[in-house]
């Protein structure tokens, strides 16, 4: 066991060593491959973590929303039909809620008007988005106009602005009370946007969707797992289109990688040859060359993962922001909580480190099996 | 020690370019000796050197070392045996470049999983007995080709052989060099050491370190 131990220390020396000695083409080799690990591994980071945010921020959301329709558009909730879901089992609570859009010509941006359901701005305060306060110029006690669809002039004083913590959710965001509310977008009284429910129990949020479904037959029951879904595809989609624009940068670096990695240059085969006749058994040979693809391919790893994590938890990912976050106008500012997926980094992983193994292999293997004659008669 | 009966040794063979480098050898090399092997160009010397040095195994006859047949055995054990029995000394010297003297002296140790402070202690003493303690950290194409045939004669040492291998020995030296390096192998000999050489140079074969020539032409022995 401890000569098995010694024979392993010698191999690592060796490869160290031989490491070191090709130190141009191993750096260029560790530079590109991991430049390649860090596209993907920032690319799958930051819509994992953007995921995990949006799960992060539904968490709270009611479990069913309902809105009704008409000619499968969304129209408003009219009066009555609080009372009716009232009457369905599994609901524990029904709130109406008001909000509605709201286009600034000034910013060329939309905003959300909300009426919150709790703490509630005074009448005629208004409550706002970081993102606005920063593209309007505004701060707590200023006063800010819009012009409403009919035609009116409404100002409101600004009473706070939102912490910058929950920009991805309110940037855009302008909450007023429901009495401003109702009177700035002409509301009609009793009417809402749609229904927030609540449902005790988890295992019942279905039923209760169905119940409501048959209930209210001109309403659509949307259930907070169906948003969570909606966000994943989202972002997927998104990751998925960003690989599409960088797919041809990525196969340039996979091809040049797997260039570098699989030939073996005539002094490394010199090499093995001299090992080979000294006493080294193929074995041995193979050993060693693993030893040192591994230690490339670790190293490229662990280089171009931690750039990936600090480039996307460090530095708002700034390389991939456009086309990862959206393309608002009002631009979320917003620092992403780091997450890291085991599945995901083995993933990563195995899609990285296993190609390039299996790359290097096979020339390893042909150079390993020359006979060790062949030093003598060169 | 090592006997050859009827070795005969092809490349390529079935192939068009099929080439009979060995035809036929038979042939008793004794133990504690020098024995040189002579002949031009292609006369089959160092291909006789890699069947009995176990870098190759004969395409039909016997090799047996110590009255072990070894023809027959699977790569694994003749490494095996090469590395316990044998020491290198190639024309071109064929050490590693980029490494050390001293590096390159204790890689065919390596595989044996001895202790790297032992290994070290034995490569430090072959420096000081070859008169090159002074360069064992100097990487290796820095050294003259006579410093460099020393640090492969320190290689092929270093898992103390019982038999020497030099292939044309002296092909890359001048003719003090080479009086050295024939003062070198006398001393391995009067230790109870095999040697085997190729060569073609008179003051190799001629030299009194020299206990037997062996003349090779084509394939086959001209000795009586």
């Amino acid at each position: 066991m401890k000569s098995w131990l010694e024979k392993q220390r010698h191999l690592i020396d060796f490869t160290l060593a031989s490491l070191a000695r090709r130190k141009a083409r191993n750096l260029g080799l560790l530079a590109v491959y991991g430049l390649l690990v860090f596209v993907l591994a920032a690319a799958s980071l930051f819509t994992h973590a953007l995921r995990q945010e949006a799960a992060l921020v539904l968490h709270d959301s009611p479990e069913v929303l309902l809105q009704r329709l008409v000619a499968g558009r969304h129209d408003l909730i009219p009066p009555g039909y609080l009372e009716k879901i009232g009457r369905v089992r599994g609901v524990q609570k029904a709130e109406g809620r008001l909000w509605g859009y709201y286009y600034d010509a000034v910013v060329k941006a939309n905003y959300t008007f909300q009426v919150p359901t709790t703490e509630a701005p005074a009448p005629g305060k208004a409550v706002i988005g970081a993102a606005i306060a920063r593209s309007r110029g505004l701060a707590p006690g200023n006063t800010i106009s819009f012009r409403s669809y009919s035609g009116k002039l409404a100002s409101f004083e600004i009473a706070a602005v939102l912490p910058a913590a929950s920009e991805l959710v309110s940037a855009d965001l302008v909450l007023v009370t429901e009495q401003d509310f109702r009177s700035f977008f002409d509301y009609p009284a009793g009417h809402y946007t749609d229904i927030a429910l609540s449902v005790a129990n988890p295992q019942e949020v279905r039923n209760v969707a169905t119940k409501l479904a048959a209930a209210l037959p001109d309403s659509r029951p949307i259930l907070r797992d169906e948003v969570l879904r909606t966000y994943a595809s989202v972002f997927d989609w998104r990751e998925g289109i960003m690989l599409a624009l960088l797919s041809a940068a990525i196969l340039a670096f996979a091809i040049l990688a797997w260039e570098k990695a699989s030939g073996l240059s005539a002094e490394e085969k010199r090499e093995i040859g001299i090992l080979k006749a000294i006493g080294w058994e193929t074995g041995d040979v193979i050993k060693m060359k693993l030893w040192e693809a591994g230690l490339i391919s670790l190293l490229a790893f662990l280089i171009g993962y931690s750039a990936a994590y600090v480039q996307v938890f460090h530095f708002g990912a700034s390389l991939f922001e456009p086309v990862l976050k959206g393309w608002a106008v009002l631009y979320p500012r917003f620092q992403l909580t780091p997450v890291i997926d085991g599945l995901q980094v083995a993933t990563l992983f195995f899609f990285t480190v296993f190609p390039y193994l299996a790359a290097v292999l096979v020339p390893i293997w042909k150079a390993a099996v020359t006979d060790p004659d062949a030093v003598m008669r060169t | 020690m090592i006997e050859l009966r009827d070795v005969k040794k092809a490349f390529n063979q079935g192939q068009h370019n099929e080439y009979w480098a060995l035809s036929g050898i038979s042939l008793a090399i004794e133990a504690k000796k020098v024995t040189a092997l002579r002949g031009p160009s292609g006369s089959g010397k160092t291909t006789l050197l890699t069947l009995v040095g176990c870098l190759a195994r004969p395409t039909s006859g016997r090799v047996s070392l110590q009255g072990r047949d070894i023809s027959g055995l699977p790569e694994r054990f003749l490494t095996e045996i090469r590395r316990q029995t044998f020491g290198f000394v190639f024309q071109q010297f064929n050490l590693i470049k980029g490494m050390s003297a001293i590096e390159n002296v204790m890689l065919p140790a390596y595989p044996t999983g001895r202790p790297h402070k032992e290994l070290h202690q034995r490569a430090e003493a072959l420096f000081e007995r070859l008169k090159l303690g002074h360069r064992r950290h100097a990487k290796v194409e820095w050294l003259s080709g006579g410093e460099q045939q020393r640090v492969a004669i320190a290689r092929a040492l270093i898992n103390d052989p019982q038999v020497l291998i030099a292939d044309e020995p002296t092909a890359n030296l001048d003719t003090a060099l080479a009086r050295e390096f024939m003062a070198i192998l006398e001393s391995f000999s009067a230790e109870g050491r095999t040697v085997i050489l190729t060569s073609h140079d008179p003051l190799v074969v001629e030299s009194a370190a020299v206990h037997r020539v062996v003349d090779m032409r084509d394939g086959r022995l001209l000795e009586a």
